[in-house]
């Protein structure tokens, strides 16, 4: 131990770094760490505990677990019929379906539109790229909420694409897309494309453009290139780019409020209709943490195939 | 009328004629034609920029020539795109897929000529014990090393069994040992495998271990073609003699000939020097005597050597098989001779401010034009 002459003092400061060392890296893993408890766990149990209770007519509109009852004795109540209503109303569960079908379909839509968008930047000229990329961005600039209004001018019977394609001669009468599924979908996916477009871009242009001289050099024809080099490679951010949209689509409520009509029926919307419509706080967080699963499940079974992957890829070495 | 001529004669494999390659206003290849024979090992030699890389690359289809046509076997090739000739391309970053194993690699190629199952296999294996790494084939490039991974590239190059393998600086990424080692490698499965290798590189002497014939290129242009014997020892050029090898070149002046000898007066050299040269010269034309370190020697007492002249030695490198010594002339010259370290400890060691008498024979030196 004292072989190097530093003796016990040396060996006192290398503990003294090390437990500088330690706590530099609980400061670093501990900050997001905290962010997540204060800012989702903790709500979420809020949410979990509210959607075990039963609604009430007080303020907060619903029931203590823990009450004292006339007779002195403490009761704890717990409510499950919250869960059993969702179940058994098909509003929600359509709700639930309603939101999925969106969400799917909407991110195929941002899929199809932002690959070719993505590749076109990540192939472009150097110098071009940023300018790009800011143009995609640059909707964020302005409130989301504005920017759906906008779309509530575009879309309407009496609004600017109905104008200009009367004034085109394409239509006789105005098309209803306002208040349509059509309209949400619209919205849905003009918003999230942004968030489709960015990973995409991340894993293409980092793909080696040598791959595909070499896959033209032993046969392949473009397309082909495109299938087994391009598309395999890009996976990652396709999956990354799903999520960001998929996730937060799910429980989106503006754009179905806005631009939706009656029988485009979300969650999210639901769900606010619950909370600050009907009141009904316990139902609310109960779809709330219905939504929270639908969501989670997906995600950790794609971290256990990831992982396994990658266990699969050292072993191999 | 020409083509029958041409055909009696045997059909070279490749046929480069008049090709030229403009970037913005540079060209990048300018002019060249050149013929390259059937299971040869041909090297594209030059420095950086020569042009060397963008002609494999017009080989290869990727870059689409500005003027000039390319033929090979007899078949005009130069609007086909890349996976429609039957050329194959070892990347100089080997370029290998990352998201498919090693046997998936090599077996890339024969897939997209729908080669059936059971030979497609039969086909990787061969080509992984071909290049000595049967062992690796489930493995990802991202789990091997340089020079496995060097050997993966060439095994997915080799499998489709091309005409032409085109190879761009095959040796660059590795160290000089296992570089030393894939030279002679690479010249056995050339022979073995009778395919028609051509191959860029900037190293003179890679060039010269491996290839059958090597084309110096200089500026997008062709200085020379030539077998790496001839190359070395006559070369046509100031820049080929430079380029390849090491030189001594006098700058003079032709003052006779007689027979197969050239008087050329050198100021430099300080005085006659006689070379060997069947070509009839003019007098008083300028020119430049080159001579290679090796070919220099000491004169010993009763040597006869028409070439001779004093020197102080001024700087000694010391190789280990060799030293090099630079001999300064009384004009100012210096000249580097070589001497083979033949004992451990010479026993009449050269030292630094010695004089030494340097001299060669008419037929050790060749003449270049200025």
């Amino acid at each position: 131990m004292t072989g190097y002459g530093g003796g016990a003092g040396a060996l006192a400061g290398l503990r003294a770094r090390w437990r500088r060392l330690t706590v530099g890296r609980w400061l670093v893993t501990g900050i997001p760490w905290l962010w997540l408890v204060i800012f989702f766990c903790l709500p979420f149990l809020f949410i979990l505990k509210i959607s075990l209770s039963e609604p009430a007519l007080a303020q907060p509109p619903y029931l203590n677990w823990i009450r004292e009852t006339a007779d002195g004795l403490v009761s704890i109540v717990v409510n499950f019929g919250n869960y059993g209503l969702l179940w058994d109303d098909s509003l929600y569960v359509s709700a639930l379906f309603g939101s999925l079908q969106v969400a799917a379909i909407s991110t195929l839509l941002c899929l199809l539109i932002g690959y070719p968008m993505a590749y076109a930047i990540a192939r472009a000229p150097t110098h071009l790229r940023m300018p790009l990329l800011m143009l995609v961005i640059l909707p964020f600039w302005t409130s989301f909420l504005i920017r759906i209004y906008a779309w509530m001018g575009i879309l309407n019977t009496n609004g600017i694409l109905n104008n200009f394609l009367l004034w085109l001669g394409v239509i006789e009468q105005p098309l209803e897309i306002m208040h349509t599924s059509l309209a949400v979908y619209i919205g849905v996916t003009y918003a999230y494309l942004p968030f489709m477009i960015l990973p995409l871009y991340a894993t293409l242009s980092r793909l080696d453009p040598v791959l595909l001289e070499a896959a033209a050099d032993l046969g392949a024809r473009p397309a082909k290139q495109f299938l087994t080099i391009t598309w395999p490679q890009s996976v990652p951010g396709v999956i990354a780019g799903a999520m960001l949209v998929f996730i937060p689509v799910m429980g989106e409520f503006v754009i179905p409020d806005l631009l939706g009509g009656p029988d485009s029926l979300m969650l999210g919307k639901l769900m606010w209709t619950e909370f600050f419509n009907n009141r009904d706080w316990p139902v609310a967080s109960a779809l709330a943490a219905v939504l929270l699963v639908v969501l989670i499940i997906p995600f950790l079974l794609l971290r256990h195939y990831e992982s396994r992957a990658e266990a699969n890829g050292e072993e191999a070495a | 009328m020409n083509n029958v001529v041409a055909n009696a004669e045997q059909e070279p494999l490749v046929r480069i004629r008049n090709l030229s390659k403009v970037f913005g206003s540079t060209y990048a290849v300018d002019n060249i034609s050149l013929d390259i024979e059937e299971k040869g090992f041909f090297s594209l030699l030059g420095s950086s920029g020569c042009g060397k890389t963008t002609l494999l690359r017009m080989l290869a289809g990727f870059e689409t020539p500005t003027e000039g046509r390319i033929f090979i076997d007899g078949k005009d090739v130069t609007d086909l795109p890349p996976y429609e000739r039957q050329v194959n391309m070892m990347f100089q970053s080997y370029a290998l897929f990352p998201h498919m194993t090693v046997a998936d690699n090599i077996a890339y190629g024969l897939k997209q000529e729908r080669m059936a199952r059971p030979g497609r296999d039969e086909r990787v294996r061969e080509m992984l014990s071909l290049v000595q790494i049967e062992k690796l084939g489930h493995r990802k490039p991202h789990q091997l090393s340089g020079g496995q991974r060097q050997r993966v590239a060439l095994a997915r190059a080799l499998a489709k069994l091309p005409k032409i393998l085109l190879l761009d600086e095959p040796l660059g990424a590795l160290d000089r040992k296992l570089r030393e080692q894939t030279q002679f490698e690479l010249v056995n499965l050339q022979e073995r495998l009778g395919i028609t290798f051509i191959v860029v590189t900037h190293d003179q002497e890679e060039a010269m271990t491996m290839s059958s014939r090597i084309a110096l290129m200089r500026e997008g242009r062709i200085e020379q073609v030539d077998s790496p014997q001839r190359m070395y020892e006559f070369p046509q050029s100031r820049y080929a003699a430079n380029f390849i090898g090491n030189v001594n070149l006098f700058d003079g002046v032709v003052t006779s000939q007689s027979g197969d000898q050239v008087l050329v007066d050198s100021e430099e050299a300080g005085g006659q020097l006689c070379v060997r040269h069947s070509q009839p010269m003019t007098v008083g034309m300028p020119i430049t005597v080159a001579v290679r370190p090796e070919k220099i020697r000491m004169v010993q007492a009763g040597d006869d050597l028409p070439n001779q002249m004093q020197g102080v030695i001024r700087e000694i490198a010391y190789l280990g098989d060799e030293s090099i010594y630079h001999v300064e002339l009384a004009s100012g010259k210096r000249v580097k001779y070589t001497q083979p370290n033949v004992q451990a400890l010479a026993e009449l060691p050269l030292t630094w401010g010695q004089t030494i008498a340097l001299g060669w024979h008419a037929d050790r030196c060749g003449l270049l034009a200025q």
